[in-house]
């Protein structure tokens, strides 16, 4: 098996076995932000301590990606490239945009619950295996 | 607030033009403007130019003369346009020159945007799993707005189709061909619920508006249009925008409602006034949203307005005359100028075969686009 690596560092604890997207939380005024950030969106202060995000949600706002996006897409293109799913899930204290593990509109509703689950991305060019998360229908 | 007038307007046809650059484009829709106002190019004391691609627009003077006025060039995302405009108009209203103009131009290559994530204060990562894509927000959008507020996928087929037919009316269009509601509907997704035919398409084309103060207006043209209010806004922390791996749980409105409510009181006009609307239809949903954004209806309205015909050009609230961008393609740079050409047309009746019956008083314009910001500008005779 191929080794693994995250898509980037920083952003869901990984290894894990049940593992968090890692975002920030304003000290001062409480706003969560996904990615880290060292400054705050709301009130500006620059006091953000990390903070990891729930690992449910439901989802809030979605679409599907049909054909592969344009540069700096990274992932599988041409006759590899599979459709996927793309939404916002609100995990409570912020709503992060993710891609889904489902990609039929037919599976996807409003408010559904969702959680995260980190996924084979893409092959890199050392031979690892880039894993990035995504959310999946909870059943 | 010293009125500004616009007495003569410009533009380049929309489209593909394998053989000029953007700058002999913007060139064009400069003269166009120029002859319609009846002045000459050294008669004009400044200028503002609009452009994505072409770093340096005020290079349009090496086709025109260079004449050593102050001439600047500007850049705000899919709001160029408006931004040209409200620069050019505040310049007026400072009372240092008396006629200028802003142009607007570009020359995109095929396909969807693509950028720098990190150009838009996003991570890296978040273009390399193929997030970074504004058709996906649309879609995202467009898809909400519909569950929230029961709009049909054919609502959307009908707004595509009249941009088309209205398209096929417009010389200058890029898309004159009809398309039939079930054709746009039975195009493949792109981002569902949006199909490939509901979007419109980067292209290439220029436009020119000319301004001066409203009291020199009548020694150019006998039929003005005055620029009764013009507004640029981004964001808010809650706006559901594009470009955003995230946002916080708190909602608030977008940044059109914010620029279109502060026009509205900048011209003492109201919704109900407006006779000829231009919205941004970067896709047949952006449409939808916009008209409620804007204040021409409520949340949900559109379905029913939509079927009964309101938005046609001979409908009570016609809307993308001349085809808007899913007829034209968004140039970005001239995109809004182009919006600001149609409705000049429209008020002052020499929209020809498009033309809005029963002598069209004021006129409205709105764009959109990433990151977040919205320009409107409200127009009147």
């Amino acid at each position: 098996m191929s080794p693994e690596r995250p898509i980037a560092d920083g952003i869901f604890t990984w290894p894990a076995d049940d593992p968090q997207l890692i975002g920030s939380k304003c000290a001062d005024c409480g706003m969560v932000t996904f990615p880290t950030q060292g400054s705050c969106p709301r009130c500006s202060s620059t006091a953000m301590d990390e903070h990891l995000l729930a690992r449910r949600g439901t989802l809030w706002a979605w679409t599907t990606q049909s054909f592969p996006p344009p540069a700096p897409y990274a992932g599988p293109t041409g006759e590899d490239f599979v459709p996927f799913g793309v939404g916002y899930v609100d995990l409570g204290d912020v709503k992060v945009e993710s891609r889904l593990t489902e990609n039929d509109p037919e599976k996807l509703t409003h408010g559904m619950d969702v959680e995260l689950v980190v996924v084979p991305f893409r092959t890199d060019e050392d031979g690892n295996e880039v894993v990035t998360f995504a959310f999946r229908p909870v059943e | 607030m010293m009125d500004v007038a616009i007495v003569g307007t410009g533009l380049h046809p929309f489209g593909r033009f394998a053989d000029k650059t953007a700058i002999e484009m913007g060139a064009f829709a400069i003269r166009a403007a120029l002859a319609d106002a009846g002045v000459e190019w050294k008669d004009i004391e400044f200028a503002f130019a609009g452009s994505y691609e072409v770093d340096n627009p005020d290079a349009v003077v090496a086709l025109l003369g260079l004449t050593g006025i102050p001439f600047t060039d500007v850049y705000n995302g899919c709001a160029t346009g408006a931004s040209a405009l409200t620069l050019a108009a505040n310049t007026i209203r400072l009372g240092d020159h008396r006629l200028g103009i802003a142009v607007g131009m570009d020359k995109h290559p095929p396909g969807a945007f693509g950028a720098d994530p990190r150009l838009y204060a996003c991570p890296s990562w978040y273009g390399e799993v193929g997030q970074f894509v504004t058709t996906k927000f649309f879609g995202m959008k467009i898809n909400k707005y519909m569950h929230d507020y029961g709009i049909s996928a054919r609502t959307l087929a009908r707004v595509a189709a009249k941009n088309y037919r209205n398209g096929s009316l417009n010389p200058n269009a890029f898309r004159r061909k009809p398309l039939t509601e079930d054709e746009i509907l039975g195009s493949p997704y792109l981002n569902y619920p949006l199909t490939q035919y509901m979007f419109c398409a980067p292209d290439e084309g220029a436009a020119a508006v000319i301004l001066c103060p409203a009291e020199d207006a009548h020694k150019y043209t006998d039929n003005p249009v005055y620029l009764r209010a013009t507004t640029v806004r981004t964001r808010r922390l809650g706006a559901f925008e594009v470009h955003h791996p995230w946002l916080p749980i708190e909602q608030t409105v977008g940044p059109t409602v914010d620029a279109s409510r502060a026009a509205y009181e900048m011209a003492g006009i109201g919704p109900e006034d407006v006779d000829v609307i231009q919205l941004q239809d970067t896709d047949a949903g952006a449409e939808v949203i916009h008209l409620a954004e804007n204040g021409f209806c409520a949340d949900g309205d559109q379905e029913a307005l939509i079927a009964d015909g309101a938005t046609e050009i001979d409908g009570p609230l016609p809307v993308n005359t001349d085809g808007g961008l899913i007829a034209n393609g968004e140039p970005v740079g001239a995109s809004g100028l182009r919006q600001v050409h149609e409705i000049a047309l429209q008020l002052r009746g020499r929209a020809g075969d498009r033309q809005v019956p029963g002598n069209p008083k004021v006129g409205y314009t709105q764009l959109y686009g990433a990151p977040g910001t919205a320009g409107v500008s409200i127009l009147s005779v």
